[in-house]
């Protein structure tokens, strides 16, 4: 944590940034927080371990933040692949955030160009862990009415808080479509057709943009396995298109291209 | 006991598949009476929430139809509408939605006789695994189940 | 009124089959994986153990997340008109923490402000509440600062506070309270004065709730505090959707060809929407605004308006916040500023 202490410190000092978004300690040993140091002295409270979990490059667009002036954000591997969604969805301009990642042994790199960050995570693993991969096809080997019981009673649970959209980087709207009530196209109520329509959409509205980094399902107050929904589609994306949200800044949306010869196994 | 008729909701886009029905009708082809075709300008527009609205309404069956890639009226409606299918049914397979309810297909306006093979298979397969109890339905709601938490 | 005795926690199963045999639905805290929450049980067994507080609080029973308040068809030119009174099945909750029980008393407050709320009042009276008391706190609970306790006994009908591995004390508090204990007067032995002070939770103070309210709106303009303290905050809505207090719905009305429902809905201050007006002005247009309206709503104006806090300090907010906004850290900031 020495190096990030001090890098941070010596952006601050400079001038080069405004704020470091990072992660300091939380309400209990377990937790971590976002916290935003504006002053070198509060360098200190920064730490970055496995309690750092939710995603912070979704603080970059959040206009209060923006206001405090350029930032530095303390972001693992799917923050580093937020940062350039963003870029590819003209979300932010570069060199406007300065990514600090902290790799093994804990060696702080500052990225400071989109170009350097592709750079970056072309060097670093990508794709689902091992446990993950296994996760899926542990319920995809299921026979379909078992799948539908096990997601029937986990979206029971959901409550229509959308925490999860809150969390999630990505989801950016200003007004989503859960707010459009000219027509209501997905009911408020939290019964099992208004919440199995908002994970279907979320899941659908994500597809070829989710970066992987879990915070929606850390977000949720019921602990309802709602990334397994887009860690799946980021797999179909990426086998029958071999897009990979995040890695390059060129647009790559898989749902808004297309080639003519893609393939499917179920138009007649 | 009266015979169960399905509800089969078909989304069809309005250059091709529209007028291919139309061919059927003028061909006098018979085929099942159990389809309501709602007409778009193109599969481009098919939002795939309105396959999930036509369940949460009652269907028990959806068809989705438009023009062959490459003959998009609209050029590309098409193939953006495959790549989004593409992805909708392997989301529909993962939550455990029964993909044998769900039928797309590519028919020309050209293609009466080929509706008419599509619609009646596709009803004689609903047919066959019955009304689509499992999936949850509007205004069917009354209050949350108090079993409260 | 109050009547103390000693409950054996072997009568519990003896207990459970006489409330079901009288016809009371009896909830009461289930663990599922890492949640622990309110469901029908019938017996002792069923019931969690070892658990601070639940996940999400049973306001549900006289509150739900969605709740039909008309129905209508539509019969050629005219228009009928089902107003359901959904029943209310008559309720025991057993084993709800002394806030959870005092949160009721704000529900109450804004549901029968000026005028009753059919929907709320007959779920309310068919409810009892068999509460009990914590001998753990965790990092998150300040009913102290609120102007409760680990031992509280407001809101509860029988207060039930493990005295050790086999017995409880049970205060008897209220009419309701002595019709459950009648049920199987043999299980409550009377008991003379039983301190309970020894095995509760210690909950040490942060703020003074009372205190800070005559205060808290001297803070309203204090733009850069609210700022400054919801700069994390993602507006998520968790924090509403668990609280045992708030009471914010939205209505909703759906429809087909032949008829449609209206419902009630849970909603949230903190959603970015949520005042929207029709002309496209949103007066809290800034997630500081709604971060300050939530915390000025439960501390300064329904104290000032109902007589009471709109906070009973469970926690919940805190745990379930995916960005730890400590409720209780944040109060006790302002009580601190506003001196």
């Amino acid at each position: 944590m020495q190096q990030l202490h001090s890098k941070a410190r010596q952006l601050l000092e400079s001038g080069a940034v405004k704020v470091v978004i990072g992660y300091a300690r939380g309400s209990d040993p377990q937790r971590a927080r976002p916290c935003f140091v504006r002053r070198p002295d509060q360098a200190d409270q920064l730490i970055w371990d496995d309690r750092c979990q939710q995603n912070l490059a979704t603080y970059l667009l959040k206009p209060e933040v923006k206001s405090l002036g350029k930032p530095a954000v303390v972001v693992g591997l799917p923050g580093l692949r937020t940062i350039l969604q963003y870029a590819a969805e003209n979300q932010l301009a570069d060199q406007a955030v300065l990514a600090l990642t902290v790799s093994d042994h804990d060696q702080v790199a500052e990225l400071t160009t989109f170009d350097a960050i592709e750079k970056y995570l072309a060097t670093r693993p990508s794709g689902l862990i091992p446990e993950q991969a296994e996760e899926l096809a542990r319920l995809a080997r299921l026979p379909p009415e078992q799948r539908w019981a096990f997601w029937s009673a986990e979206l029971a649970r959901c409550v229509k808080c959308y925490a999860c959209r809150a969390a999630c980087p990505l989801c950016y709207c200003a007004r989503c479509i859960v707010e459009v009530n000219q027509p209501q196209w997905i009911p408020v109520a939290s019964d099992p057709l208004g919440n199995l329509e908002w994970n279907i959409v979320r899941a659908m509205h994500l597809a070829g943009r989710c970066v992987d980094c879990g915070s929606c399902a850390q977000a949720c107050p019921e602990n309802i396995r709602i990334d397994l929904l887009n860690r799946v589609l980021a797999q179909e994306v990426e086998a029958q298109f071999g897009a990979r949200p995040g890695l390059s800044v060129r647009k790559d949306y898989a749902l808004a291209t297309f080639r003519p010869d893609d393939k499917e196994d179920f138009i007649r | 006991m009266a015979e169960f008729q399905p509800k089969i909701v078909a989304f069809v886009c309005n250059w091709c598949t529209y007028a291919g029905a139309d061919l059927t009708g003028t061909s006098r082809i018979k085929y099942a009476p159990e389809v309501r075709m709602i007409r778009l300008p193109c599969t481009g527009r098919i939002d795939f929430m309105l396959l999930i609205q036509a369940f949460g309404q009652g269907a028990d069956g959806v068809i989705v139809s438009g023009c062959h890639p490459g003959d998009c009226h609209y050029t590309a409606g098409n193939f953006h509408a495959r790549r989004r299918w593409i992805v909708f049914r392997r989301l529909l397979d993962f939550l455990g939605i029964d993909l044998r309810r769900v039928h797309f297909a590519w028919v020309s306006a050209a293609e009466g006789a080929k509706w008419a093979e599509l619609v009646n298979d596709v009803a004689d397969q609903i047919r066959k695994l019955g009304p689509y109890q499992a999936f949850p339905k509007r205004l069917e709601r009354r209050s949350e189940s108090v079993g409260a938490g | 009124m109050t009547e103390s005795a000693i409950l054996q926690k072997r009568s519990l199963a003896e207990l459970f089959s006489r409330l079901i045999a009288a016809g009371h639905r009896l909830l009461a805290p289930v663990r599922r994986d890492q949640q622990v929450g309110f469901e029908p049980v019938s017996s002792p067994q069923e019931v969690a153990t070892d658990w601070v507080q639940t996940t999400r609080p049973a306001k549900s029973v006289v509150f739900p997340r969605y709740e039909e308040i008309l129905r209508y068809r539509f019969a050629g030119k005219d228009v009928e008109v089902e107003e359901p009174r959904p029943s209310a099945p008559s309720t025991v909750l057993f084993g709800v923490r002394p806030c959870d029980a005092a949160s009721f008393a704000v529900l109450k407050a804004v549901f029968t402000w000026d005028s009753p709320d059919v929907y709320f009042e007959p779920k309310l009276a068919a409810t009892t509440i068999i509460g009990l008391s914590c001998t753990k706190a965790d990092p998150y609970c300040f009913c102290t600062s609120v102007g409760g306790g680990p031992g509280d006994t407001r809101g509860s009908d029988i207060l039930l506070t493990p005295l050790d591995d086999e017995r409880y004390l049970a205060e008897i508090l209220t009419e309701r309270g002595r019709m459950i204990a009648e049920l199987a007067p043999g299980l409550f032995t009377p008991a003379d004065a039983v301190s309970k002070e020894r095995v509760l939770a210690q909950v040490p103070a942060r703020f003074n709730g009372q205190d800070l309210a005559a205060r808290l709106g001297r803070l309203f303009d204090r733009t850069e505090i609210w700022l400054e303290q919801s700069l994390r905050c993602l507006g998520c809505g968790a924090c509403a959707f668990v609280c045992p207090t708030c009471s914010c719905f939205d209505i909703q009305d759906e429809r087909d060809r032949q008829g449609g429902l209206r419902l009630r809905c849970w909603d949230s201050c903190g959603f970015s929407l949520f005042t929207l007006h029709a002309s496209g002005h949103n007066p809290r247009s800034v997630q500081s605004e709604r971060w300050r309206q939530r915390v000025m709503h439960k501390f300064s104006y329904q104290p000032e308006r109902l007589g009471l806090l709109g906070c009973v300090g469970c926690g919940r907010c805190s745990r379930a916040c995916p960005v730890d906004m400590n409720l209780a850290e944040h109060v006790q900031s302002l009580a601190e500023i506003s001196g």
